[in-house]
């Protein structure tokens, strides 16, 4: 079990009973960054759809933080979580 | 915080719904459509490139694609005319996973038949048509489009690979048709098992074969609901009609000062009034002249003479995007155009006169015409 704090963009708080930051314990010891956000959408799973398109991959403006490193850089999906670790998600600089 | 405005509608009343890259807006009037209250921003901050209104079956249900550049898109419904929205938990229109395909816009949405008060039909990027047949609930690709053997040779058109039109046959319920840009017009007459290229004729002047099968920019087709084999079409480059059902095509590009251009509309009683909007060229994409008219043909397309009293005649760098051009069903009928610089021109008389009836908007992207029934109490 490993536990991991989240922090929720403004967007998606809808979908997570509006908090900002939530506590997820994963179902086992050091985890993938897929199987905490797993966790996360078995707790909210409105989430999921709008981090991740229907193919399983982070969408191209979002970007997923574990601690202050980004995802995309550190392995994806793949990317250990280590105990008491915090996941941003956040949206990516962008937009008109 | 966005501040929304909301709208109070009434029986009789004309609401516009208008879909712009940073959201929605309603536009109401009164029957005399003098003067426009605008309601919202709705959806504020997502692009709404697609807005229908499902009045069957005791609805008044407004439906929008909302797109999020960060977090996707999904199909949102308001039975409130905006004061609420209802969204899905879960995204509601998703492409099946072994299609290896991910939504990226949904460019169109409609009803289905009225005897058929359940089903909607929604056009999407990457190109492929969606059905749903419990009101909008779930949604399901219609996989004998997304399995077409023409399907992988489609290219992406300037607004990316996209299925942005629907048309639906009144009368022979299995028969529709679709536009996907770039790949041209598909029928189908089971009911969407198999398609067949409907695009004899019909020209595509960026390949190095002008007539194929397949792989035309087909930019916007319209029917009138009392001749559904009597289809016009806007095209990247071209002007056509068919008699056919899409069979064949014939060029009626007859006094228009350029055949480019993306919305076309048809008048709600006449089967011959179309309106479109010429662009200068594809290169450059703003009316010839700077000078914003309105062509309208009320002879099938043998004729097609300038609208342009209350449009500005010089300088007028618009464009006016394909869904972005609408009827209502009154008498005269009021016809309706939203321009990338944020501007909607109205007409109260089938199109011989216009007034700007709001500017300051977001691009608009799309625009629907809504006739409040006065029968019914609004729910």
């Amino acid at each position: 079990m490993t536990r991991v704090a989240f922090l929720i963009p403004a967007a998606l708080r809808p979908l997570a009973e509006g908090r900002s930051r939530l506590h997820v314990d994963v179902p086992r010891g050091s985890p993938s960054l897929g199987e905490a956000l797993d966790a996360l959408w078995a707790l909210y799973p409105g989430i999921r759809d709008r981090v991740l398109t229907e193919q399983g991959e982070v969408r191209p403006h979002v970007n997923v933080f574990v601690g202050t490193e980004s995802s995309r850089w550190s392995g994806g999906l793949a990317t250990p979580v280590p105990e008491g670790a915090e996941i941003s998600i956040l949206p990516a600089v962008s937009g008109g | 915080m966005v501040t929304t405005r909301s709208i109070a509608v009434k029986g009789g009343d004309v609401v516009l719904l208008v879909g712009t890259v940073k959201g929605a807006f309603l536009l109401r009037a009164p029957a005399t459509r003098a003067t426009w209250e605008v309601g919202g921003p709705y959806l504020a901050g997502r692009a709404v490139y697609a807005l229908t209104h499902d009045s069957r079956a005791g609805r008044r249900r407004i439906w929008a694609s909302a797109t999020s550049m960060h977090w996707g898109a999904v199909l949102v419904s308001t039975d409130d005319w905006g004061r609420t929205w209802t969204e899905p938990e879960e995204a509601n229109v998703k492409f099946p996973a072994e299609s290896g395909l991910a939504l990226k816009q949904i460019w169109q949405v409609v009803p289905g038949r009225a005897a058929e008060p359940d089903t909607l039909y929604c056009g999407v990027e990457p190109a492929a048509l969606f059905r749903s047949t419990d009101g909008g609930q779930t949604w399901n690709c219609v996989s004998g489009l997304l399995d077409h053997p023409h399907r992988p040779r489609w290219t992406p058109g300037g607004g990316g690979l996209c299925l942005h039109t629907i048309v639906l046959d009144p009368v022979k319920a299995a028969r529709m048709w679709v536009g996907v840009s770039t790949g041209g017009v598909y029928r189908t007459d089971d009911g969407g098992r198999a398609w067949a290229a409907r695009n004899v004729g019909i020209r595509a002047e960026f390949l190095p074969e002008k007539y194929p099968e397949f792989g035309q920019c087909v930019h916007k087709i319209v029917q009138h609901p009392e001749r559904p084999a009597t289809l016009f079409l806007q095209n990247h480059w071209g002007l056509y009609r068919s008699d056919d059902a899409g069979d064949s095509w014939q060029d009626v590009a007859h006094g228009v000062p350029s055949d480019f251009g993306f919305p076309m509309a048809i008048h709600p009683r006449e089967p011959d009034t179309v309106y479109v909007l010429p662009l200068e060229s594809d290169t450059f994409r703003c009316p010839p002249g700077g000078k914003l008219r309105v062509y309208r043909t009320r002879n099938g397309g043998r004729s097609w003479q300038p609208l342009t009293r209350g449009l500005p005649q010089q300088g007028a760098y618009e464009t006016v995007l394909r869904d972005a051009l609408a009827t209502d069903t009154l008498d005269p009928a009021g016809v309706y155009f939203g321009t990338r610089n944020g501007k909607l021109f109205a007409s109260r008389d089938g199109g011989t006169s216009w007034r700007l009836a709001v500017e300051g908007l977001p691009p608009v992207v799309c625009v629907r015409a809504v006739v409040v029934d006065r029968a019914r109490r609004q729910r």
